[in-house]
């Protein structure tokens, strides 16, 4: 008896979550979909659902006259670029916060969280000239620096909670066998931080990916990454559903991928260890 | 141990993350409150000398500002409403036992993953086109006129993008809670014959306090700043210009700068209200 209505409970959960979980990815699945109509189907009326020819036109288009893959390339150098230099940076300050604390150890931290709190928007203008003066304006050098830095704090925070979990006497007695700095990073440490790391990493490529104020603000033609290549679908004679469809699979396809693999990570990442 | 030589070896290796941020935030915040004492018009005679508190009582009394901080708040506060309790449902009905858990949990944090241009777009055009869009269709379908959503409903539209896009924060973040919630609690007191619903008000959501808050200022943090899914929908039309549009138009738009960095100034002292709160809770967590 008590075995059958827990049945009945598990059945009715699954059916009622299975049905909000595909309400909130609708979007997300009607987009891919749509980019597999022509044109004329993408607004036909009733809307087709599945019954409709199946085409991978949209996504030649796109590549042959949107130059897709530059935008795509800059998205990688973008986001690669920015966290892998972010990581290079974040590892030894981590690091040492996590293995030699200090009493300031803690403000240091949460300094440096406040500077991801500053809004954009503030330092608008004066950034702007910054990139013209140095001649970065529309570069993917200038958007790895600005992106490295408003990510770095994330980064260094993320590391520290990994860094935080190896245990300390490791590497005192690494150190009491005579283990330098160096091959006490290098053997010790790193094997132990490399999940850390790699989840980071991941993080932070998404992130930067989906990152779209600066990457909107800072370049023009030549550094444009996806999220920019997208915004200029908004202008009306890019009002083809399909080819819209095609591009927006194409732009986020890569993400969601990756982030489906960091769905623990996110939580560690975004709340800066405040929810475990 | 050499504590002494590890300090200032700790020292070094800290320091160029420091010095960047430091440079990072600095920098450009001098300059925009230099900016923010100026009149400075590029297009227009560029730099035309100190301005005193102009530019802080003229972003104050044009009449765009309070109906700005007016779209502000209700988009920020309707996002929060919405992503926390729909979060705290949905966080409560995905941490019930049944099939398919893993996906169904995929397909909820999808959302999230979704570049801002791109959801804007795909909702601007596929859903709430009023010829075109998904909406209409259904509208139609039960007889009714559809919507032009984006110009006659703007603002509840904008709110509807930019919930779905952080529903999956709120959610996931009260899950990764919600299960670290000790289960002979809750047994204790289903044994003890309280009901589900005392088990949800007095245990289970005294237990999520802390992420709440949490969920809460960190979006309140993003939300404050939403810039892309107003770019691409309506260009701050249709009451839809928040406090960070109007900075930008201020800046891009008018190239007013002076006027621009001043709204930028207040831009800033109203996150770091909020950044205060944040700091508090996960400067806590640190100690423990």
């Amino acid at each position: 008896m008590a075995r059958s209505n827990s049945m009945q409970l598990k059945m009715l959960t699954t059916v009622a979550a299975w049905s909000i979980g595909l309400m909130i990815f609708f979007p997300i699945l009607w987009t891919i979909l749509t980019s597999f109509k022509t044109e004329a189907q993408a607004i036909a009326s009733p809307p087709l659902f599945l019954n409709f020819d199946w085409t991978l036109e949209n996504y030649q288009v796109v590549q042959e006259r949107s130059n897709y893959m530059r935008f795509l390339w800059n998205s990688v150098f973008i986001a690669g670029g920015s966290t892998l230099l972010g990581v290079l940076i974040a590892v030894p300050a981590a690091w040492s916060m996590a293995f030699v604390p200090s009493k300031r150890t803690k403000d240091i931290l949460l300094w440096m969280l406040s500077t991801k709190m500053l809004p954009a928007v503030g330092v608008l203008y004066p950034l702007y000239l910054i990139f013209i003066e140095l001649g970065v304006l529309d570069t993917r050098l200038g958007l790895i620096v600005v992106l490295m830095l408003i990510n770095l704090p994330i980064i260094v925070w993320m590391l520290y909670t990994y860094f935080k979990e190896i245990p300390g006497e490791i590497l005192e007695a690494a150190r009491m066998d005579g283990a330098t700095l160096k091959s006490e990073i290098f053997y010790v440490l790193m094997p132990m931080a490399v999940p850390g790391i790699a989840s980071t990493i991941l993080l932070n490529v998404i992130l930067a990916w989906n990152e779209a104020f600066w990457t909107l603000n800072l370049t023009a033609a030549k550094a444009a990454p996806l999220t920019a290549f997208i915004a200029s679908y908004s202008s009306p004679e890019g009002l083809f559903y399909a080819k819209l469809s095609a591009a927006s699979t194409m732009a986020i396809a890569p993400i969601l991928i990756l982030g489906w693999f960091s769905q623990k990570q996110l939580v560690r990442g975004l709340t800066f260890g405040a929810v475990k | 141990m050499s504590t002494n030589a590890s300090r200032s070896a700790a020292r070094v290796m800290m320091a160029p993350a420091v010095i960047l941020l430091l440079g990072w935030m600095l920098v450009p915040l001098t300059m925009t409150f230099w900016f923010s004492f100026r009149k400075f018009l590029p297009m227009r005679g560029g730099d035309l000398g100190f301005a005193g508190f102009d530019n802080y009582v003229r972003f104050l009394t044009s009449s765009s500002f309070w109906p700005a901080v007016q779209t502000t708040l209700i988009i920020v506060i309707s996002v929060l409403v919405i992503t926390v309790v729909l979060g705290i449902l949905l966080a409560m009905l995905l941490d019930q036992p049944m099939w398919g858990q893993g996906i169904v949990r995929i397909l909820v944090i999808a959302p999230f993953f979704v570049m801002p241009t791109v959801s804007a777009l795909l909702w601007k055009n596929m859903f709430m086109d009023p010829v075109n869009g998904l909406f209409a269709h259904l509208f139609k379908a039960f007889g009714a006129e559809p919507v032009i959503w984006l110009t006659d409903a703007a603002l509840p539209s904008i709110i509807m993008i930019v919930s779905w896009q952080w529903l999956p924060f709120a959610t996931l973040i009260l899950l990764t809670a919600r299960q670290s919630l000790d289960s002979e609690q809750m047994e204790a007191a289903e044994m003890d014959g309280a009901p589900l619903l005392k088990r949800f008000w007095f245990i289970v959501l005294p237990h999520l306090g802390r992420a709440i808050t949490v969920v809460i200022l960190i979006q309140t943090i993003f939300i404050l700043s939403t810039f892309a899914e107003i770019f691409v929908t309506t260009s701050g039309a249709f009451d839809t210009r928040t406090l960070t549009y109007l900075i930008f138009q201020r800046i891009t738009d008018s190239q007013n700068i002076g006027l621009g960095s001043a709204g930028g100034v207040y831009a800033i002292i109203l996150a770091n209200i909020v950044a205060l709160f944040l700091m508090r809770i996960v400067g806590k967590n640190l100690d423990a």
